[in-house]
């Protein structure tokens, strides 16, 4: 039976993130009224939106960027609701009551890619970009073959992302609502399609931001309510917290989960520099009418998610005391024995606790809003690197319409969010923990090396970046199946041949290096041509002059 | 047009002066992110005991989530003064350069 850690754990960025604790559970819970009642009233309002949005999603501008017409406080909240996981609340709450001080280096290492966007990325992408981060990595080199390369990769994230958020979401909402694995698939792909399909970016983004506002309340209420409860001091907190914990005063120590440095360095950089290549988050920066609003886009998100994490850090050591002391919330009401649930329910027990089933319910709607804003945003990009950078630059070369455009784009929309659906079924008992872990790698390794050399290294070629990204991709892969998490959990070899779980420290140096040497020894005209283009492209990543700007209402 | 447009700008030396400073300030930023984030992690693997001592006597407060803490502030700071000064300062620069270049190409 898949357990619901490993499904939390795809929810994250990492299986890591919840190794600790293996607790399982499968089991359907009792039907929660108050989460669906709440739910619903959420899924009314976004077919609201998305009908309104509907009306104003007529070009492909409108539907692959909004019209660029978004500002950079909303698309700073999109951007937060787009980053943070179900598992961001449950498995790093969950996180920080096992392990304390360990979970709250962990969020530390999602949150440190956001300044390094902002200072070397941000304003080049919304400088060079029109709706596909791969508009930049092709803006002078071929087109159909770096966009081909670059739309695989693409796909490759979004679908290993997508899946393991699919085969996660119907395991949680199992266990929340008490729906039926099956049908909670249908449900979140078909909800999915209805966002993309009709509104487009717009409908998108307003999922988004709608989330990440329910999220932020909803976390900050149960932080306040729990941490009340000692008279809002964490030494006291932190005195009776370490008092009763298993770990006792190594509550506040660092553990074993970052022991090894090359385990560390890896996974600090495949956080890092993934969440600087993955498509859905790089798509968003080209939904704002400038690099002003883009930059401003990354210091609101980065705000609310810093904040977030420090709202999770101390509910996590409030459930340390208000749920590991009640024996309400155990199984057989044995203290220190199995939570209900699982082990990822801190949260959720923690929220009733405090707040009854209303503040349960809240949150429950919340944990399933989350699902859908995430899948939503992998769709439009997945959809995007079919429709924009398959089917109207590589098949048509750039000669499709723009009905047809979006025409097609629906329709990879549709496909994708079925592809989904069979999938998440099919892959309900199979442990795919390694999938996050696997898309982060891709986006480090084979999206973000092109990407940035093509924004800041002027030899930069065809061939290189042919090499570099293949080379990426595929090391990438081979890492993580040569891994444990593959190698020996899923095919169940006895040892692992890459005895690392993270491949990013690995993968990126070949990438890097590989479109280094056939950059460099690519002696060709075509090549000569495409290095002259770098200073044009230059001056228009630094000066914004020529972006595509916001599409009139 | 554009093309023409660039290489106004191109030789223009405010346009030297505004990547030049702009670089600076950026990668400035960005080394002082990277050591710190990657000196906490490797302070973590090597040397776990110094972060796990309390911040003063009789503190349930350790060094190691007081740094964490700050880091959080401070990496949200940066980004702060790096959006205010990019927004005023370097914005200014680039309309500068794009008018100039503008009657330049008159």
């Amino acid at each position: 039976m898949s357990k619901i850690i490993t499904a939390l754990a795809l929810l994250g960025f990492s299986a890591l993130a919840l190794a600790a604790d293996a607790v399982g559970a499968t089991e359907k819970q009792a039907t929660n009224w108050h989460a669906i009642v709440m739910f619903c009233i959420f899924v009314a309002l976004t077919m609201g939106i998305t009908y309104w949005a509907a009306n104003r999603t007529k070009t492909t501008a409108d539907f692959y960027t909004a019209g660029g017409g978004i500002t950079g406080f909303q698309n700073g909240l999109a951007i937060a609701g787009d980053y943070m996981s179900a598992a961001t609340l449950l498995g790093l709450t969950a996180m920080v009551y096992t392990q304390g001080y360990d979970g709250y280096v962990y969020m530390l290492a999602f949150f440190a890619g956001w300044p390094i966007i902002l200072f070397l990325m941000a304003e080049r992408l919304r400088n060079l970009g029109k709706f596909t981060f791969s508009d930049i990595t092709a803006y002078r080199l071929d087109q159909g073959k770096v966009r081909t390369m670059a739309a695989i990769s693409s796909l490759t994230v979004v679908c290993f992302y997508l899946l393991a958020q699919m085969v996660g979401a119907g395991q949680l909402i199992k266990l929340l609502f008490g729906l039926d694995y099956n049908i909670a698939i249908f449900a979140v792909g078909l909800l999915m399609m209805v966002y993309v399909t009709f509104g487009g970016m717009v409908a998108t983004t307003w999922v988004q931001i709608i989330k990440a506002c329910m999220l932020l309340t909803g976390g900050t209420l149960v932080m306040v309510l729990a941490f009340s409860q000692f008279g809002f001091s964490f030494q006291t907190l932190l005195e009776k917290a370490t008092a009763v914990h298993k770990l006792g005063p190594k509550l506040m120590y660092p553990g074993s989960l970052l022991s090894d440095p090359v385990t560390a360095i890896s996974l600090g950089l495949g956080l890092m520099f993934g969440t600087a290549g993955l498509p859905h988050i790089l798509m968003r920066f080209f939904t704002v009418s400038d690099a002003k609003e883009a930059r401003k886009s990354v210091l609101y998100a980065s705000g609310f998610v810093a904040y977030f994490f420090n709202v999770i850090f101390l509910m996590g050591l409030c459930g340390i005391l208000i749920v590991g002391q009640n024996p309400e919330f155990f199984e057989g009401g044995t203290i220190g024995g199995k939570l209900i649930g699982g082990g990822n329910m801190v949260a959720m027990h923690l929220a009733k606790a405090v707040g009854g089933n209303m503040l349960l319910g809240f949150l429950a709607a919340v944990a399933f809003a989350t699902i859908l804003a995430v899948v939503s945003g992998l769709a439009l990009a997945g959809a995007s690197a079919i429709s924009h950078d398959l089917y109207a630059r590589v098949i048509m070369k750039g000669k499709a319409t723009e009905a047809k455009e979006i025409r097609v784009s629906k329709i990879a929309t549709i496909c994708l969010g079925f592809v989904a659906i069979v999938l998440g079924i099919l892959f309900e008992k199979q442990n795919i923990a390694f999938m996050v872990g696997l898309a982060f790698g891709v986006a480090a390794a084979a999206n973000f090396p092109v990407l940035i050399l093509s924004m800041y290294w002027k030899g930069l070629t065809t061939r290189g970046a042919l090499f570099g990204g293949y080379g990426g991709l595929i090391s990438a892969v081979a890492f993580v199946v040569l891994s444990k998490s593959v190698w020996v959990d899923v095919i169940g070899n006895k040892a692992a041949i890459f005895p690392y779980t993270q491949p990013a420290l690995f993968a990126m140096p070949i990438a890097f290096l590989l479109a280094y040497i056939f950059s460099k020894s690519d002696s060709s005209v075509r090549a000569g041509k495409e290095i002259e283009a770098f200073e044009d492209q230059y001056v228009r990543a630094q000066t914004g002059f020529g972006a595509s700007g916001a599409a009139k209402h | 047009m554009s093309s023409a447009m660039y290489e106004h700008m191109r030789t223009n030396p405010k346009f030297q002066e505004l990547v030049r400073r702009r670089g600076r300030f950026a990668w400035t930023l960005a080394i002082i992110v990277l050591t710190m984030f990657y000196g906490y992690i490797l302070t973590i693997a090597f040397n776990p005991t110094s972060l796990g001592r309390p911040v003063a006597e009789g503190s349930m407060l350790t060094i190691g989530v007081a740094v964490e803490l700050f880091m959080f502030i401070f990496f949200w700071a940066l980004t702060a003064y790096y959006v205010w000064r990019a927004n005023n300062e370097f914005d200014a620069m680039t309309q500068d350069l794009i008018r100039d270049a503008w009657k330049e190409n008159k």
